[in-house]
């Protein structure tokens, strides 16, 4: 996804201002997704000269705020509606740094594989104790962002039963015999730091 | 092993802890077919604490809960409830103490399909010696926490798995219970439904302070804890976060 859509989505009640774009979108997405002005401004001039908003002046003759407000435009809803009727593909999501490491860790000697499943499981574990806390203490009424906590929930909850299939897997491959071998049979580098030192 | 002496200060130990097991070790049967469910598991729950046990299958962590609770004896250790070592009373004693101070709260509720809401929660305080009156009402006040104080006439097939399930968690609370277990209890119910169930335990330990155990394997669940320790065959591998021994999985020959 891109800010694009949001701010979009966020134009679809009526004009605003980029200040305000800014505020509904991290009201909306409970700050997890933090924005600065400047975003929300480069990307309103790429929607603009894209056809997909337009500048309206700012109206009251008080006001003299310069800066422009936005309205969505009948291209613009269009590619909204898109969007919300097209499902988020796997491949288009950027790739899991922590699958690679986790892969690179397995693939180069001497590289204590279990200690990175360890720290991570701890940290990710953290984590989805502080979402919880903030899925405790909202508001059961703010349902936007009730459900980004639980989308990051789920994930982190994902994640972890990951890092113990993960484990499994390795402790299972550490268990076999290498090739009738008498040396230690550590693939994985899973007997830790002190292995590396051991014959293979 | 040596029996502590019974505390005068049933508020807890020294360390402060409601709940105190030091060492425990349960092994089930003999010699070479012995099953070790714990091998030496030390744990303190303070008062107003929730305490996530995480673990695998067979990692002992039921076990753990059922010796916390006085349902089962360790092997060897002590069990502090208050400051009181409960390996070293008697029989009746751990009865009592059990349905005093302890509540359970299980995956399979057990709930009596022949008494409504009221009268399933009421029962234990009757077994207690409780006037029929006074037990309804505190089981009355019990079912009002947990939400469902309006289907206190209803039998347990007459209500959905959630509502059951909070039957079950008013009969663990009702009156003053100090010390809450609670093993799988949101079993089958859908995740929204036990998020409900996990937010009044957490609530009970918040606002009653009660020292509360939580036994899961589901790492969602165990983050609604204070605290999460984790256990792999029996031994306790980190108090802070889950972080399993690879050491201890290797070790069995």
């Amino acid at each position: 996804m891109s800010v694009k859509h949001g701010l979009l989505a966020l134009l679809q009640d009526g004009s605003k201002y980029g200040y305000q774009l800014r505020a509904e979108f991290e009201s909306a997405t409970g700050a997890t997704w933090p924005l600065n002005i400047g975003q929300v401004y480069s990307t309103l001039a790429r929607l603009d000269r894209d056809g997909l908003v337009e500048a309206v002046g700012a109206t009251g003759d008080e006001d003299d705020d310069t800066r422009s407000r936005y309205r969505i435009t009948d291209a613009g809803r269009a590619e909204l509606h898109g969007w919300f009727d097209t499902p988020v593909a796997r491949r288009d999501r950027p790739r899991d740094e922590l699958a690679i490491k986790l892969a690179l860790a397995v693939a180069v000697p001497g590289i204590d594989v279990r200690a990175i499943i360890q720290r991570q499981r701890t940290t990710t574990m953290r984590s989805l104790q502080e979402l919880t806390t903030l899925k405790r203490n909202a508001a059961a009424d703010d349902v936007s962002w009730l459900l980004v906590v639980e989308s990051m929930i789920f994930a982190a909850e994902a994640e972890i039963r990951w890092l113990d299939h993960c484990e499994a897997m390795l402790v299972r491959v550490a268990r076999k015999p290498a090739g009738g071998s008498t040396g230690t049979s550590d693939p994985a580098g899973l007997a830790g730091p002190d292995a590396i030192g051991a014959p293979r | 092993m040596t029996a502590t002496a019974p505390s005068p200060h049933p508020a807890g130990t020294a360390t402060g802890a409601y709940v105190d097991l030091r060492a425990l070790t349960r092994t089930f049967g003999e010699g070479e077919t012995a099953a070790h469910a714990l091998r030496g598991v030390s744990l303190t729950i303070q008062a107003g604490e929730l305490v996530a046990v995480m673990g695998p299958s067979g990692s002992g962590k039921s076990t753990l809960l059922t010796c916390a609770g006085g349902l089962d004896l360790p092997t060897s250790g002590a069990v502090l409830v208050g400051g009181v070592d409960i390996t070293a009373l008697s029989r009746s004693a751990v009865a009592e103490l059990r349905r005093r101070r302890i509540g359970y709260v299980f995956q399979d509720l057990n709930l009596i399909p022949a008494l409504t809401a009221v009268e399933n929660v009421a029962l234990p305080l009757e077994l207690d010696g409780i006037r029929a009156r006074t037990a309804r009402r505190m089981a009355a006040d019990a079912l009002d926490e947990t939400g469902i104080g309006k289907l206190a006439e209803r039998f347990p097939d007459d209500m959905s798995g959630g509502q059951q399930q909070r039957v079950a968690i008013a009969r663990a609370i009702v009156g003053d219970r100090r010390v809450l277990l609670a093993d799988e209890p949101t079993g089958a119910l859908d995740s929204e439904t036990g998020d409900t169930v996990l937010r009044l335990l957490r609530d009970r330990c918040d606002s009653h302070g009660v020292a509360g155990m939580l036994v899961t394997h589901e790492a969602r669940h165990a983050a609604w804890a204070d605290r999460i320790v984790f256990l792999r065959d029996g031994v306790l591998v980190d108090e802070s976060g889950p972080t399993p021994s690879i050491e201890t999985l290797l070790d069995e020959s």
